[in-house]
């Protein structure tokens, strides 16, 4: 263990849900407009999680009217309200980049079915 | 010149978010406390510094020398002896305590160490020459430092011109740095953006000299 890790033990956040790349989730962003905070939310496919520790980020990416949107976030940040998982995705790697080229039908994530 | 000083040793990077939800970047600091050993005056040494030590050193491996030295100041033995250079020793004591109670978030420092050694380095990476370029008939001469002079005058290449060399482990200090939190209890300081040298070196900290404040 790294003595630095005790630095970021209070920065870290224990509310964060288990996800992975694949899923959809939906991101609740606290956007501050002048002296007023509002909450956005932001819902797409996780491309990658990358790093490690408090320098964990992850990517979200959706398409806006025919426009893909990628937006990264840090894990532990403070500007996410919450995260919710939506659906789980079943895919086979862990960086999703060949959705950036895929339209409509083809870039659908397959739903993760679990037993029961 | 500053009229605080530390010791310290370089734990590592990290990052912290400030009030804003920003991101800062942050080097930890560990701060050594450590004790005065002598004072340094203007009247019997020619400038004022504070001398100091820090951790611990088992008495039987001092030399005599050293051992008289702490035992004069009647100061437990520390692992080295470090001078830490201040305006006015007038508010410090042999045998004080320094500790990060020092300083305070908000404070702007400079850190002093030495650097992380590169070894022998070429023109470009040592005075970031430009080199020469990938293609367009350069032959071999990539990363060449070109000219290094005239021809019959002056016949020789002047002192001073930058070539390839031993490059880093020197003594850098990067100025004005700032103080994100102090850590009294952990005695652990947290500066934004980097400092010098590799994680557990020395680290020499002082109030910034320079800039306003």
């Amino acid at each position: 263990m790294h003595f630095t890790d005790l630095i970021d033990r209070s920065s870290l956040r224990d509310d964060i849900p288990d996800f992975s790349p694949g899923d959809t989730v939906k991101v609740n962003v606290r956007v501050v407009e002048g002296n007023r905070e509002r909450v956005q939310a932001f819902q797409g496919a996780v491309l990658r999680r990358q790093g490690s520790g408090v320098r964990e980020t992850f990517t979200v990416r959706k398409v806006s009217f025919g426009v893909g949107v990628e937006r990264t976030f840090p894990v532990h940040s403070p500007i996410l309200q919450s995260i919710e998982r939506v659906s789980l995705g079943d895919v086979r790697r862990a960086k999703l980049y060949y959705l950036r080229e895929r339209r409509g039908k083809a870039a659908k994530i397959k739903e993760k079915r679990t037993a029961r | 010149m500053a009229d605080k000083a530390l010791v310290g040793e370089k734990a590592g990077m990290t990052q912290i978010w400030d009030d804003q939800n920003r991101v800062v970047p942050v080097t930890v600091l560990k701060v050594a406390p450590c004790r005065v050993v002598q004072i340094k005056r203007p009247e019997t040494d020619g400038y004022s510094a504070l001398q100091v030590t820090y951790g611990n050193k088992k008495v039987r491996s001092l030399t005599k020398p050293e051992a008289g030295h702490f035992d004069k100041a009647a100061v437990e033995p520390g692992v080295r002896l470090v001078e830490l250079r201040v305006d006015d020793t007038s508010g410090y004591e042999v045998g004080q305590e320094l500790g990060a109670d020092l300083l305070a978030a908000g404070d702007k420092i400079d850190v002093t160490a030495v650097s992380k050694g590169k070894g022998t380095a070429g023109g470009m990476k040592r005075h970031n020459f430009k080199g020469h370029p990938a293609s367009h008939g350069a032959h071999r001469v990539h990363r060449a430092p070109g000219s290094i002079g005239a021809c019959a005058t002056p016949a020789r290449v002047f002192k001073g011109t930058r070539m390839a060399g031993r490059m880093g482990a020197s003594k850098v200090t990067t100025l004005n740095l700032e103080v994100v939190s102090a850590d009294v209890e952990r005695e652990v300081l947290l500066v934004k953006g980097s400092v010098p040298g590799p994680r557990g070196g020395l680290v020499l900290v002082r109030a910034a000299v320079k800039g306003r404040s």
